[in-house]
């Protein structure tokens, strides 16, 4: 039977018989995929439950004026019927034209941006500088990359909390700039200093990851291309920016889009560092489920309307970013 | 902090490095400067990265949860009160189970859900198979917050709130199409030769699976596996709304309580996330080798 292995084969595609009639095609193209449909089919109808079932319903719901008020809900042994009503796209134009929508979008939009950047930025400079330190001969460097790797291995939920008991009045960090005169800000009440904490403490997080993945990159540079650049007369620097940068390309153009997402997409350090006390550290995501269920009432439409609008904006600055790379000859790795 | 002092580029360019007359150093070897440098840095980032961890472990023996204020205190009164007492009068063990009972089956289902599918997409290619795959990418970046709303109502007509079943349902949201996409990277790496050969004494696609691709395959289904598991762990968002019963709650959400606005328990939370983090972060040290040539492995086909 013909199955669809045409990798596995090394089946040419291109020379085919005359188009047959469509039953034909449909009981060919049947006989031929079969397997590969049946083999998908799982994750598919996962996907089609708990992703685009609740995608679609979520997308309704922003067309609604729905909040914990008018919901469907039982209390006790009374059903109450939900009653919201469908408000059209009133939600989005709140959101994005409102009159406030400045202080409720805008400002935590151009906040989270300057997060990604910084948080990812910070990511890549710090790993790379210290993946390039451990690639070298060194005395220790096993115990260094298995210290390096702790605020990985730890759950961040966990160590997060750590951060909040020495960021907090009179913890250890504002006793230690105390102690050489430096002034002690209060790291989670003003605006500036908790999103200077809040970076800090997701740099502090994320840095592991990068480091290990850009060191695993450069493990795999072939070392003869070293010896060829240093016989061409490269310094350093040039072997650098000539040889080590673009071997690290697929590496990190992976890595970094995997790391612009989950910035984006951070949740745990900002929601465990704050909880609800400060409305002005909060990126997109938290504050959308701020709006969703850390509020009296629950609004749940404006919750799902921010979900969609930060969808829509990771995928769009998805496909520009892999647009990107095939303009430069490169291929996603993920 | 550490941040900026990590961005000198590397000790290797040393001045008077490249005009250095004694051209019979060999290919590696660095300068004895270079090598204090790169020591001296290495150590000022180990330090940042232990400090935190290591301040929590400090914090867990001081008996007062205010302990904090004055660390000193704690050298003269350090005690194990905290962890006996979290052991014993706390609902720990409860949220253990909770916890391992979410992260395994999320583990166990994203799992056997995605292997098919990881090899299908590794090896065969259909009509549909980018719009496929494209499905998968964009699930992977699917903020909480496009699902948590929906996901609530859902969960609520079905009265799977506050139920480990719903809770598991809804990590295997985003574990099932990762774990779709770790496996085709780890399928990948496997010669196809090996298919042919299966194919040619006649085994049907199916058959190559389950007998000869799938025990090749253990290595990366373990990394998917683990990496399923950590995810679910340390899930904070989900676990937080969809648990309300105290008893059901994970860890995640468990480590929480002590630090409410009018109360916070430092020492009891500290004891109780050094008791999560020691198991979790040997067992993360015992597979990480393989965490990362699984995560990169993928890398190299598009």
């Amino acid at each position: 039977m013909t199955v669809a292995i045409d990798r596995a084969t090394g089946k040419r595609r291109g020379d085919r018989a005359p188009r047959p009639g469509r039953m034909q095609r449909l009981k060919h193209s049947y006989q031929k995929y079969w397997y590969a449909y049946a083999m998908i089919a799982p994750v598919v109808v996962v996907l089609g439950g708990l992703v685009l079932y609740p995608l679609v319903r979520g997308l309704y719901l922003t067309f609604t004026d729905a909040n914990s008020l008018n919901s469907a809900r039982t209390i006790g042994v009374n059903h109450i019927d939900a009653t919201y009503k469908f408000i059209g796209l009133d939600n989005y134009k709140d959101i994005l034209w409102g009159p406030t929508s400045y202080d409720r979008f805008w400002s935590h939009f151009i906040w989270t941006i300057a997060w990604t950047v910084l948080c990812v930025a910070l990511h890549f400079c710090i790993g790379l500088g210290l993946a390039l330190l451990l690639n070298q001969k060194l005395r220790g460097r096993t115990f260094y990359r298995l210290v390096l790797v702790l605020p990985w291995a730890v759950p961040t939920f966990v160590t997060v909390f750590g951060w909040r008991f020495m960021l907090a009045d009179g913890g250890i960090i504002n006793s230690m700039l105390d102690a050489v005169h430096l002034p002690a800000p209060s790291w989670l009440e003003d605006t500036f200093w908790q999103r200077f904490a809040a970076i800090m403490v997701n740099t502090w997080c994320g840095v592991p990851f990068m480091m290990v993945s850009l060191l695993g990159g450069l493990q795999s540079i072939d070392g003869t291309l070293y010896e060829a650049a240093e016989m061409d007369g490269a310094n350093k620097w040039q072997q650098f920016r000539f040889v080590t940068l673009p071997g690290l390309r697929s590496v990190s153009s992976t890595v970094v889009l995997l790391g612009i997402i989950w910035t984006f997409n951070q949740f745990a350090v900002i929601f465990i560092l704050f909880g609800n006390t400060a409305p002005d550290a909060q990126i997109l995501v938290t504050w959308a489920y701020y709006l969703g269920f850390g509020q009296q009432p629950r609004d749940f439409a404006q919750s799902a309307a921010y979900g969609m609008l930060l969808l829509a904006i990771l995928i769009v600055f998805t496909s520009f970013y892999r647009r990107w790379l095939n303009r430069n000859d490169q291929q996603l790795a993920i | 902090m550490s941040t900026t002092t990590l961005q000198t580029p590397p000790a290797e360019q040393a001045p008077g490095y490249d005009e250095s007359p004694r051209p019979a150093r060999r290919r590696g070897e660095r300068s004895l400067t270079g090598k204090l440098v790169s020591h001296g840095i290495l150590i000022v980032a180990s330090l940042a990265a232990l400090f935190p961890i290591a301040w929590l472990v400090f914090l867990s023996l001081g008996p007062d949860k205010d302990d904090y204020l004055h660390p000193g205190r704690i050298w003269d009164t350090m005690t194990f009160d905290n962890y006996s007492f979290v052991l014993q009068h706390t609902n720990f063990f409860e949220w253990m189970k909770s916890s391992l009972i979410v992260s395994l089956g999320t583990t166990v289902i994203g799992v056997m859900v995605a292997a098919t599918t990881g090899y299908a997409v590794s090896r065969m290619r259909f009509p549909g198979y980018k719009k496929f795959m494209w499905v998968l990418l964009v699930t992977q970046m699917f903020p909480i917050a496009v699902l948590i709303v929906p996901m609530y109502q859902i969960l609520s007509d079905l009265q799977l709130i506050d139920s480990y079943f719903g809770l598991i349902l809804v990590y295997c949201s985003t574990a099932v199409p990762y774990s779709a996409w770790l496996l085709k990277g780890y399928f990948d790496t496997i010669p196809f030769e090996i298919d042919e050969a299966g194919r040619v004494d006649g085994l049907t696609p199916f058959g190559t699976f389950f007998r000869l691709i799938l025990p090749l395959a253990k290595p990366g289904l373990a990394v998917a596996a683990f990496y399923n598991f950590i995810t679910a762990f340390g899930e904070v968002a989900f676990a937080s709304t969809f648990m309300l019963d105290d008893s059901k709650y994970t860890f995640a959400v468990g480590l929480q309580t002590f630090v409410s606005e009018h109360d916070a328990q430092r020492n009891l939370a500290a004891a109780t996330a050094v008791l999560i983090a020691i198991p979790v972060s040997l067992f993360f040290y015992l597979v990480q080798k393989n965490l990362v040539t699984g995560l990169t492995a993928g890398g190299t086909k598009g």
